[in-house]
């Protein structure tokens, strides 16, 4: 059963997914985008990171996305004229279909291992998800959360800068 | 029974999906989404690995590469913003100033 359902939502995700590539309006491309990032969320909650899920909600279905359509909207874009490159999307295709064997193969040859941590799910289900990603985030990696934080600064003040009309 | 395999296949026929977005798309705004998307993919990866190995290290790197990426969305949009000032068209085949 949760098979089933694991099969409903990737094949749900990756037909979104060709339809972000496919279509030739920018807004159904991110309408398209929106829908893979909440089967990402959908995931997410069945690998015990409902933390995760949320923020991917949040920030992506919701910040970025609203961001790209404001954006796409601003600049008046219209439907794209595809041009007949046959040989860009033969390439393109060859491509990514190399990468996609290579995954696979290096995926089948190998099991995962690595060092067992000590989270376990009784242990995110008793305390939970918010409180480990914070102990985590506050101890372990605070200098990077430190350094996130100014790179978000930057980003504001940068995007403030770069859209002004006389720099 | 779901193993990490399944999520691992996932996260490479999105990564994939999005490189040959990214490689065949004229649309700035497009190729952008299709980085979204490839972007995603990693995540994926990385919360699958991190739940199957009992630790708490991926996802904290999954919440930095979101941090990166809503950074980037700023900045990017804005660049499209200025460049559309200049050109009328965010193609990228308009933009050829440093082609050889």
């Amino acid at each position: 059963m949760e098979l089933l359902f694991f099969y409903l939502v990737a094949l749900v995700a990756v037909v979104s997914g060709i339809l972000v590539v496919t279509c030739k309006s920018p807004v159904n491309s991110a309408i398209s985008l929106v829908m893979t990032f909440v089967c990402l969320a959908t995931f997410y909650v069945m690998l015990q990171a409902p933390f995760m899920a949320a923020i991917q909600i949040m920030v992506y279905a919701g910040a970025i996305i609203v961001l790209i359509i404001f954006v796409i909207m601003l600049l008046n874009l219209g439907t794209a004229v595809m041009k007949k490159t046959s040989h860009s999307i033969a390439g393109a295709a060859l491509l990514g279909v190399i990468m996609l064997l290579q995954a696979t193969y290096v995926l089948n040859r190998s099991a995962v291992t690595g060092t067992q941590g000590d989270i376990t799910p009784d242990l995110v289900t008793t305390m939970g998800h918010t409180e480990l990603i914070g102990r985590s985030l506050f101890t372990d990696f605070l200098l990077p959360f430190e350094i996130a934080s100014i790179l978000l600064l930057v980003a504001i003040i940068g995007a403030v800068v770069l859209a002004k009309k006389d720099v | 029974m779901i193993t990490v395999h399944h999520y691992l296949v996932l996260s490479a026929i999105l990564f994939s999906l999005g490189t040959f977005g990214v490689l065949t798309r004229k649309n700035a705004i497009v190729i952008f989404m299709c980085i979204e998307l490839m972007l995603n993919g990693v995540n994926l990866s990385f919360i699958a690995l991190s739940h199957y190995l009992g630790s708490m290290d991926g996802q904290i790197f999954v919440f930095f590469v979101m941090t990166v990426a809503a950074a980037e969305a700023a900045v990017g949009l804005a660049l499209m913003i200025a460049f559309f000032r200049n050109k009328e068209s965010i193609e990228v085949e308009e933009f050829n100033l440093l082609k050889w």
